[in-house]
């Protein structure tokens, strides 16, 4: 128990210090988060009204973001995978970060979605027993329980791993692994639930497709490895913390070749689309080409498959892609391309037009926009916090004052100095 | 998208008995519930004569009834007791459930034979169905499966016990949050203040209100009806009348009359107590334009004098299909079938995810974006709970074909403000009524029969 009291307390003393650079980060954070709650502040009094929202164009913005953010959250299974499951040493110190990435990813994906609900305050209606679930009929019931269990997963693993080395005992392989299999089974179930949830409507063509799914899929494990390659780079370049050039490199490969999958499909939506239009196909006429003068999202989709096509073609090239100095703007623009594309790219066209043939075009409002950043500020948040508290446990730094003789030769990083970690509580 | 199809009897009975009641079952009880429409209706009773019940009926026309041409002809194949085609239809009908799965959601056990005493007793009275699907709803909420080995055996006694354990709690947490709101008095308040803050802080405890007891149910009705005399000092009278047995309502629509007039869209704002902000309505009229029936074509904001030269007019509404997409994607069960058809909100359940309005391939839903206003002098006051009372800011509200004047016999008000005789409202299961002679005797067809919805809303021309 004193450990666990001296664990919390070594995490607060983690997340709280730093050099002058990093309480700028975190205070302009907690800036743009006071903001965003302002913001929301004022939707909740005034109601969904003040955002870009309307009968027609009935989710925006937050289930944009949703939506992407789930794939993040899925995309941590490409580090764990390799690490815990084929055993590949590469990956094993990437782990923890691509597990506090989850985390953060799915706080987010659950922000979105209570900002996004008319009542909040009514949330307590889906807990089973004092509400009611509406499983398994309900996809959002089923989204609901993958999304609050894959949290939970992503935070006791790490926790339980991490906390073993906090206090120096070794953990039982046995113990976890089978938790380890169950969460990378349930990142694809994330996924996939969430592409159902759309899928599932047959009033809304554009997105009752099969594809959707394996495309969510596809669109996740190339958005997610690629921040985590710019995530584990900006600790290496930052911290002492090791992270092998290798890591990188597998990590860029996954990414390329998701990247290559999803424009296959992309392509193949397409063709699908175009080749001979139907009254299906008007959603996907309004995204990339415009409706009767409304061509609200036709930039916005074509700069998306613009940054992503030119992306995928430097990845794929291998000498490009071993190039850092190519591969992190290669990944930043991937990154913001799948977020344009499977968010507001994917969401708002379902809802234009309308399904009695009606164009209501939708663009956000700065309560939207304030809300969003404060949510994105939120992740980031989490995110530093967590990285913050697990590098120095894992690199041996910090160790539980209660251990009676000192663990050595666990971890490498003793003797190092590391510029701007936390010292020892 | 729309295919011009005849509307045959077997449909009219599939329709009928896809809702459960169907008059040759009356000694089973229907079932009501989150979208299993069926229930001890499609149970296999073949060669059962179709027994007719005295139906109330719901067709007659008060103001339209001169304007229409169609004349009350008694059918010639619905007056038969063909039990033949009712077998069939039924045959199909547990067929395709059981298909669907729904069948293991049902109420009580497949098989009716097992539970004869339940089925006599509750067969006539008319809660019988509520009973049954809070049965259901609970056990479920309970962490029972249904259809679950046990759902049917304990189904009577359990829940039961279940329901009213449940609602002592509330009551308990709802009466001690109350002692504490009334103990810490932050600000000087007056007394109506007060009271309407206790008031909307017992309502927010509230449970789904098909979990509800009948006591709750009163209780709940009380303090709302009090709440909108707090609000706006205009006494309203909430009812929460039960769909009557034998009784499933349909709608056709007479593309030929309508002339787009719009008094429906405005007898229907005035009904429902429908928002006077932001203007939200129920129904659209669409001017189409001669030659297609293609929506997207179609404008439904037309400002000018009409009928227009080359058009005509198709209105749209909840269709209130039998197979109905929204129902199912609603999270925490906050709209449902109703034994008559009626698809409904409860606007106090309702979380505000919006994904029925995404799920409703008709764009019959409407959300309440900012608080709703009517003026005190335009309110409504004879009200349904799950039709035109007030909603909150943040809910789903959509079209009940006027679920508080058709369960007491009246007409919705959009068909009795048809100044054309347009619109034909009535009970599909009466054979006698204006809606089947209609659909026996016109070419009728449906919106986007491909999507499996199978609207309870059909058009005709003359």
């Amino acid at each position: 128990m004193q450990h666990l009291k001296a664990f919390f307390l070594t995490a607060l003393a983690s997340a709280t210090s730093g050099g002058r650079r990093y309480h700028l980060w975190m205070g302009s954070l907690t800036l743009i988060m006071l903001i965003g709650a302002f913001a929301y502040g004022i939707q909740l009094r005034e109601g969904l009204s003040v955002t870009g929202m309307n009968d027609h164009v009935s989710w925006g913005l937050y289930i944009s973001n949703f939506t992407f953010l789930v794939g993040l959250a899925a995309a941590a299974m490409m580090v764990v995978l390799p690490a815990y499951v084929l055993a590949d040493v590469d990956f094993s110190r990437a782990v923890l970060i691509a597990e506090g990435v989850a985390v953060a990813a799915l706080v987010m994906c659950l922000a979105f979605v209570v900002v996004d609900l008319g009542n909040p305050l009514r949330s307590w209606h889906l807990i089973p027993g004092i509400g009611f679930l509406n499983w398994p009929r309900s996809m959002l019931a089923w989204d609901v329980i993958v999304l609050n269990g894959y949290l939970l997963l992503n935070l006791s693993i790490p926790f339980y791993i991490l906390y073993g080395h906090y206090t120096g005992r070794q953990r039982e392989k046995s113990k976890y692994l089978p938790w380890i299999y169950i969460s990378v089974l349930w990142a694809v179930s994330i996924h996939m639930v969430t592409a159902f949830l759309l899928a599932a409507l047959p009033s809304r063509p554009f997105w009752n497709t099969s594809l959707l799914g394996p495309r969510f899929l596809a669109s996740a494990f190339t958005g997610g490895p690629a921040f985590m390659i710019l995530l584990l780079w900006f600790i290496r370049s930052e911290t002492e913390y090791e992270i092998k050039e290798a890591t990188l490199q597998k990590l860029a490969m996954i990414t390329t070749v998701a990247a290559q999958i999803n424009l296959v499909m992309l392509g193949s939506e397409i063709f699908k689309e175009f080749y001979f239009p139907t009254h299906h196909s008007t959603s996907a006429r309004y995204l990339f080409f415009g409706l009767d003068g409304h061509n609200g999202l036709v930039g916005w989709i074509w700069t998306a498959l613009f940054l992503n096509v030119v992306a995928t073609t430097v990845l794929t090239i291998h000498p490009l892609r071993r190039n850092p100095r190519v591969l992190m703007p290669a990944c930043l623009t991937l990154f913001v391309a799948i977020w344009m594309e499977k968010g507001m790219g994917l969401v708002i066209p379902g809802f234009v037009p309308s399904p009695l043939g009606e164009i209501v075009e939708y663009s956000p409002t700065w309560v939207e926009f304030a809300v969003t950043a404060g949510i994105w500020a939120l992740g980031l948040f989490v995110l530093t916090v967590l990285v913050r508290v697990a590098l120095p446990i894992e690199m041996g730094q910090v160790r539980s004052p209660y251990i009676a003789k000192t663990v050595t030769g666990s971890e490498e990083g003793l003797e190092k100095v590391p510029a701007g970690t936390p010292a020892k509580a | 998208m729309s295919t011009d199809r005849e509307m045959t009897f077997e449909d009219v009975l599939r329709f009928a008995a896809k809702t459960g009641v169907e008059s040759s079952f009356d000694d089973v009880a229907p079932s009501a519930g989150a979208g299993m429409a069926p229930a001890a209706g499609a149970a296999p009773a073949h060669g059962t004569p179709g027994r007719r019940l005295p139906l109330p009926v719901v067709d007659a026309r008060a103001a339209g009834a001169a304007a229409s041409p169609t004349t009350h002809t008694s059918c010639a194949t619905g007056t038969c007791g063909c039990g033949g085609v009712r077998a069939a239809a039924e045959r199909a009908l547990e067929r395709e459930i059981r298909a669907s799965g729904e069948w293991e959601a049902m109420p009580f056990d497949a098989d009716p034979a097992r539970f004869p005493d339940f089925a006599a007793a509750h067969g006539r009275t008319p809660p019988a169905p509520t009973v049954g699907a809070q049965a259901d709803t609970l056990g479920a909420a309970a962490g029972t499966r249904p259809g679950s080995p046990d759902a049917g055996g304990t189904v009577l006694d359990k829940p039961v016990d279940r329901r009213r354990a449940l609602g002592m709690f509330l009551g308990a947490v709802a009466a001690g949050t109350q002692a504490a709101a009334a103990c810490a008095p932050f600000s000087p308040m007056s007394d109506e203040a007060r009271e309407r803050k206790l008031l909307e802080w017992a309502e927010y405890f509230k449970g789904n209100f098909r979990l509800m007891t009948d006591e709750e149910k009163a209780e709940t009705i009380r303090r709302l009806e009090r709440l909108a005399y707090l609000k706006q000092g205009v006494e309203v009278n909430i009812k929460a009348t039960e769909a009557q047995p034998g009784v499933v309502f349909g709608y056709a629509f007479n593309i030929s009359k309508c002339k787009g007039f719009r008094n429906c869209v405005e007898a229907c704002i005035k009904e429902n107590n429908l928002d006077r902000r932001t203007g939200t309505q129920y129904i659209r009229i669409f001017e189409m334009e001669a030659g297609e029936i293609n929506l997207d074509h179609a404008d439904s904001t037309f400002q000018h004098e009409v009928p227009a030269e080359g058009h005509f007019y198709l209105g749209t509404q909840c269709f209130q299909c039998a197979n109905p997409p929204c129902v199912q994607v609603c999270p925490v069960s906050a709209t449902w079938q109703e034994p008559d058809g009626i698809v409904v909100v409860d606007y106090d359940w309702c979380i505000g995810c919006r994904y029925c309005i995404a799920a409703c391939p008709y764009w019959a839903r409407r959300f309440n974006w900012s608080e709703p206003h009517v003026p005190a002098e335009e309110l409504n006051p004879n009200q349904h709970y799950l039709g035109n009372r007030a909603r909150k800011k943040g809910v789903v509200e959509k079209c009940t074909f006027c679920i508080q004047r058709t369960r007491e016999g009246r007409l919705p008000a959009c068909a009795e403000a048809c100044p054309t005789g347009a619109r034909v409202f009535g009970n599909l299961l009466d054979p006698n009524s204006e809606i089947r002679w209609v659909l026996e005797n016109k070419r009728v067809f449906r919106l986007k029969e491909d999507l499996n919805t199978e609207p309870r809303f059909w058009y005709f021309m003359d």
